[in-house]
């Protein structure tokens, strides 16, 4: 599947981004492994490094395997002075599993992220791309129930 | 030209010049981190930090060009509060175990940290310690050490082309490694040491193999010699506080018997007889019609680069090893010999300018028994510069002292190993004599020297005109060989070096090695040449005799044994 989009762009290092992208999207569980590391960095010619640091740049792409739902905690200080301490604590709390971890289940990941944009509604949060604000944790323990709900 | 006041004073630049270059030439010190000379501006740390007098925010030095009129503070209360705010910063995520530490008082953090008065952090500490990279036998990194100045990621990448260190995540998550926090011996570094050469902080160093080194001085029942590289001599000063291209070679051999080693050899002398081999290797694969062009094998981090990126072109180098595991099989064999001596009761020490040459001595072939190390230990300039400190040796005052028989009679030839260009116009100089049947009009050929990333040149062997080239850093070395790999390279003989500048700007050198410093140790190192009665490899008495009473002649079924190897693809 990897050989399919790697064989649709130029073997250069401006690919790495767009390829990267397509891979997460089709990919189950969206994530990147090692071996697809070192697959990518073969074919572009550049060094597993600059894979990973690109990988790691954005949080959206991760290198752990990953649930179904992403829960991205702003981690950055705004977010931290209005008690995002607090948010991870009851996210942490609700699924059993501490930050950077996914649930046995795979339906949730917990990540940190950092700035949101979101400042003036801090503490903020990110599931699956789409922004809460103003979290305490009745909100969240709220949020959560939804999600858990819907599937 | 634009006129602008520093510090109230009146200066006058040229228009484009930095607010950094021109307080520099005004002898006004700007602390700088992420910036360093010669490599891109990244502007990212900010400590250099200047005010400009009707403009709001703080402005970096590093980046910024000055204005007509422009006037600068680089000192004012503001500016320090600034200041010390990042360094207390910084110092909040770093381990600073000062007295512990390698960089005890040659440490960029620490003398910021010092000049700006931080007697107490006001923000606590947020270290998450981590792991140490000791995993090779060249290069320690110490991520808890590492305050992300970038300068590293940058030498790796656009000096060397090699990418091996990255920045991994962002904002204050982020941290610099090679893939994800694995080791550097997991991805392709040659351990060429650039980044330890630049690192401000003791992040990135060799590894410390002096204690190795003063255990055998202390076994009275080791017979202790050591060689010292071509490079080293012209450097060596600058550990000692000297100014840049000072020549230290025989104050440097009287530290080293003060040391307590029992002789002291040169490296020159087995690069006289590198020459000699490789010469005649060039003459036979030119004449028999062998695998063109030939490319030097004496610098291990261009070795690395080649196992590891172009296993393709490994049969055109050189089989030749380096003068330092040449003199370490010399030694073993040899010498040990020649002197009484048990093999296994001799430690041979190497001091070269080099993190790489620290692997390339651990390499399994470079053993002359097929069980022990030829070369048993290799110090950096910086390691034996530290060593002479440790033993409070008063440099300076030291008598002048020759190396020791027999391997301290050398050339010119073997002496300009240590400069870009210099193993091709040794080279040349002994090629082109023994081709031409007849002296050379003029030795030096200036064509190959100094700092310009590729230099060629034509010469005339026995009425044929032949094509040469010379790299330097490993980037500029990257596009030599693609033209080897893809069959077009029109040369017949190539020298690479993987440091800027050659082994006088080697990973191992003092601290502090920018351009100009480059230039001043290639100055000398041709001053130490133009010096020599001798010129010429092959006109070595001692080189001759060797041959005369033991190797028998170049290329020789016992020169094959002791002096060339195999190189193989690998991940190092
Ligand atoms: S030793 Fe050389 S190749 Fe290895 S990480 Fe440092 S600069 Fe890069
Ligand atoms: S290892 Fe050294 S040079 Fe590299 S980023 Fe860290 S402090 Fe800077
Ligand atoms: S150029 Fe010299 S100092 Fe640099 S890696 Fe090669 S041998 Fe070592
Ligand atoms: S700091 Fe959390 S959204 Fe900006
Ligand atoms: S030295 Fe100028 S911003 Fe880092």
């Amino acid at each position: 599947m990897l050989e399919d989009i790697l064989k649709k762009h130029p073997q250069h290092e401006d690919s790495l981004i767009e390829i990267l992208l397509e891979y997460q999207n089709v990919k189950t569980k969206r994530y990147i492994t090692d071996e697809e590391v070192e697959q990518i960095a073969k074919y572009l010619g550049v060094t597993e490094s600059k894979v990973c640091s690109v990988v790691s740049f954005y949080t959206f792409f991760s290198t752990e395997p990953r649930g179904k739902h992403i829960i991205q905690v702003c981690k950055d200080v705004p977010c931290y002075v209005n008690g995002s301490g607090n948010v991870l604590k009851t996210l942490e709390q609700l699924l059993n599993i501490r930050i950077g971890e996914t649930t046995k289940d795979e339906k949730f990941t917990l990540e940190y992220t950092s700035c949101l944009g979101n400042c003036d509604g801090a503490p903020a949060m990110r599931i699956d791309g789409k922004t809460f604000t103003n979290l305490n944790p009745n909100k969240v323990k709220a949020i959560i129930s939804e999600y858990r709900g819907v599937n | 030209m634009v006129n602008i006041k520093i510090n109230n004073t009146n200066v006058t630049v040229e228009e484009g010049t930095t607010i950094l270059d021109a307080a520099k030439a005004k002898n006004i010190k700007i602390p700088t981190l992420c910036y360093y000379p010669d490599l891109d501006i990244k502007s990212d740390c900010r400590i250099c930090t200047v005010e400009i007098t009707g403009q709001k925010g703080l402005v970096t030095a590093c980046s910024t060009p000055v204005r007509d009129g422009m006037e600068i503070k680089t000192n004012s209360p503001r500016v320090l509060n600034a200041r010390k705010t990042i360094t207390e910063l910084m110092l909040a995520n770093h381990d600073a175990n000062c007295t512990a530490c390698e960089k005890n008082m040659n440490c960029e953090l620490q003398t910021l940290a010092n000049t700006l008065g931080i007697d107490e952090n006001r923000f606590e500490s947020v270290l998450e310690m981590q792991e140490l990279d000791t995993a090779n036998t060249s290069i320690t990194r110490n991520p808890n050490r590492c305050i992300k100045c970038g300068r590293c990621v940058d030498v790796c990448k656009n000096v060397q082309g090699i990418n091996v260190l990255e920045s991994m995540n962002r904002s204050h998550e982020m941290f610099i490694s090679p893939k994800y926090g694995r080791y550097l011996s997991d991805e392709d570094c040659t351990f060429c040491g650039q980044c330890s050469s630049v690192c401000p902080v003791a992040s990135i160093t060799e590894k410390d193999d002096t204690d190795l080194v003063w255990n055998a001085l202390d076994d009275d029942k080791k017979h202790v010699i050591v060689q010292v590289a071509p490079a080293v001599r012209v450097s060596l000063g600058e550990e000692m506080g000297q100014k840049p291209g000072s020549i230290v070679t025989t104050k440097m051999v009287a530290a080293l018997k003060q040391l307590g080693f029992d002789r002291v050899f040169d490296t020159d002398f087995t690069a006289d007889l590198t020459i000699l081999e490789e010469g005649n290797e060039l003459i036979h694969r030119i004449t028999e019609g062998g695998k063109l062009p030939m490319i030097t094998s004496c610098c291990p981090g261009w070795i690395n680069l080649v196992e590891q990126q172009y296993p393709e072109i490994i049969d055109n180098l050189s089989s030749c090893k380096s003068p330092q595991q040449m003199f370490g099989a010399l030694a073993k064999t040899y010498y040990a010999k020649k002197e009484n001596i048990k093999p296994e009761d001799l430690f041979v020490v190497s001091i070269m300018p080099c993190t790489a040459k620290k692997y390339e001595a651990a390499r399994e072939e470079m053993s002359a028994d097929g069980k022990n190390r030829d070369v048993d230990a290799v110090l950096t300039t910086r390691e034996l510069g530290k060593m002479v400190r440790q033993m409070g040796i008063n440099f300076d005052q030291l008598e002048e002292i020759e190396f020791d028989d027999p391997f301290g009679i050398t050339s010119g030839a073997g002496a300009i190993f240590g400069a870009t260009g210099g193993v091709m116009e040794a080279a040349l100089r002994t090629v082109s004599e023994v081709v031409n049947e007849k002296p050379l009009e003029k030795l030096e050929f200036e064509s190959v020297r100094g700092l310009e990333g590729i230099k060629e040149a034509e010469v005339d062997l026995g009425g044929q005109k032949v094509k040469v080239a010379v790299a330097h850093s490993l980037s500029k070395a990257k596009q030599l060989a693609d033209q080897v790999k893809a069959g077009t390279s029109p040369y017949a003989f190539i020298e690479v070096m993987t440091c800027p500048g050659g082994c006088i700007g080697g990973g191992g050198q003092p601290y502090n090695t920018t351009n100009a410093v480059r230039e001043e140790r290639i100055r000398a190192t041709y001053q130490v040449d133009s010096d020599m009665k001798l010129r010429k490899s092959h006109e070595n008495p001692v080189i001759q005799k060797l041959y005369e009473d033991y190797l028998t002649k170049p290329l020789s079924d016992l020169s094959h044994d002791l002096l060339h190897t195999h190189y193989h693809k690998r991940r190092t």
